[in-house]
């Protein structure tokens, strides 16, 4: 039976990524997501995990070197943040072009310039379109869920896809937390070995990312736009059946108290459980407020998040990213694209803050939902608002 | 592949695009690429093979009768083997 232990969220995720049996683990250490590296790498130095530790010499060798592993069918595991994922970028497209199902966990950190070292969602945001599975999680415990569900969406055969794993650099990641670790049955249960249908193998030859001319470039990228968006029905499976082994149970889109919430607050991450909180004292105002957080970023819950808006009044959505120059918060911008053509449509307002590690109090929660209903009744010509600026 | 490639649909393909068949970028035309070919004048060649040695494309073919041809499937046009005979055998011509 699984062991509730006092941990830091960093290492848990180290742990459960050695129950996780990984093969390979090719990481270059970044601050916040230095705790889960340097763990496996002890794991792994002192002969309890039997795994490949690759310490590379940059993140772009870093998902190089996770591609190889990947295609040798081996059970692939790195994690990154901020700079470090910027400069992995053009390898995360090959990974998911190539199907190749390498898990990372994605330790959320803000983009220099200035230099910091906080959480915010730009690192995240850059990588939307990037073809990787994206979830995100708000709490050690679904950090620790979220990975072992990865390696089971990610290597099954039906989806064959890298995915990510966002958790709030600092906020989860160096946080101490009581963390419920299943023990190695219950995950070898739940999480059968890696079996990639076409490795590189010397036996049975073949070529991986290859020349792509004009006549055939088109239909690779429709091949992997309708394999991403099918892999939500496994992602659906494979939470359901962790629920039924462990009890706890994941949705694209989460809800708190929103059966009869006209005035809906959106957000993604660590801040929700903030957010919660502060959903709490506004009922006990007499607000009917509710709360929506995104869990699935890619693909992109369409189907459950109009369900869930269907009879909401007003919607403000809590950005931690900007899109400069452009439509607002990157979130909002997507819920306010998918909502668009829907027979009843929210008022929609887009707030952005939490910037670079900046907190988000619970009345900060409170004064944005009440000034989100202002807006809303009163009209805005601004795309959002920025939320905490001094000025 | 029974296919021809501009007859693939994107249910055809495999896993992020797998090539399963070893060899078969020897299917791909790249003769089409060509303004120019290089015609042979086997009255001066040598039969040295230089133009074999320097063709990018390694399509510098020995025929028959000992000389050097190029495979027009896939001669390119470069020109590289014209500038490099040293008999001048070489002629590059347009089409």
């Amino acid at each position: 039976m699984a062991q509730r232990v006092g941990m830091e969220v960093s290492v848990a995720i180290g742990e459960m990524v050695k129950l996780a049996n990984a093969d390979v683990v090719a990481a270059y250490p970044i601050t916040p997501q230095t705790h889960i590296v340097e763990h496996l790498a002890e794991l792994v130095a002192d002969g309890e995990l039997d795994a490949e530790y690759i310490p590379v010499e940059s993140e772009h060798s870093a998902m190089s070197a996770c591609l190889g592993s990947a295609a040798a069918g081996a059970r692939t595991f790195t994690a990154t943040a901020g700079q470090g994922l910027e400069l992995m970028h053009e390898v995360l497209y090959v990974a998911s072009s190539m199907r190749l199902p390498v898990i990372m966990t994605v330790v959320n950190r803000a983009l220099s310039s200035p230099l910091s070292v906080w959480s915010d969602h730009s690192d995240a945001m850059s990588c939307r379109d990037t073809g990787w599975i994206q979830i995100f999680v708000e709490n050690g415990q679904e950090a620790i869920d979220n990975t072992l569900c990865a390696f089971r969406i990610g290597e099954d055969n039906d989806v064959l896809l890298p995915v990510m794993v966002h958790l709030d650099g600092f906020h989860i990641s160096h946080v101490i937390e009581p963390i419920l670790l299943p023990d190695k049955a219950e995950v070898d249960a739940f999480l059968p070995p890696n079996k990639y249908p076409l490795p590189l193998d010397p036996e049975k030859p073949v070529a991986m990312g290859d020349f792509g001319p004009p006549v055939i470039y088109t239909e690779t990228k429709w091949a992997q736009e309708v394999n991403i968006q099918k892999s939500k029905e496994t992602i659906l499976r494979v939470w359901q059946e962790f629920d039924q082994a462990f009890g706890r149970h994941y949705r694209p889109v989460e809800t708190y108290r929103c059966e009869d919430a006209k005035t809906l607050l959106l957000t993604m991450g660590s801040y929700s459980e903030t957010a919660m909180t502060a959903v709490d004292r506004l009922r006990d105002e007499g607000k009917k407020i509710g709360l929506i957080r995104i869990r699935l970023w890619r693909p992109f819950p369409f189907e459950e998040l109009r369900q869930a808006l269907a009879d909401t009044e007003t919607l403000i959505v809590l950005d931690r990213a900007i899109s400069f120059g452009g439509p607002g918060g990157p979130v909002c911008s997507e819920v306010r694209s998918a909502l668009y053509d829907q027979p009843h449509r929210p008022k929609i307002v887009n707030f952005v803050g939490g910037l670079g590690g900046r907190d988000i109090t619970i009345d900060g929660f409170k004064e944005i939902v009440n000034r989100g209903i202002e807006i809303a009744r009163k009209g805005s010509d601004n795309e959002y608002e920025i939320f905490g600026v001094r000025q | 592949m029974t296919k021809k490639e501009n007859e693939l649909t994107w249910q055809d393909l495999e896993i992020g695009a797998i090539v399963t068949e070893a060899g078969n970028a020897s299917q791909y035309k790249t003769g089409n690429w060509r303004s120019q070919k290089p015609v042979h004048d086997y009255s001066r060649c040598i039969n040295c093979g230089l133009c074999m040695i320097y063709c990018p494309e390694g399509c510098c073919v020995m025929n028959k009768e000992g000389y050097f041809d190029a495979d027009l499937f896939y001669c390119k046009g470069c020109g590289i083997c014209a500038r490099e005979c040293p008999t001048f055998a070489i002629k590059m011509e347009e089409e």
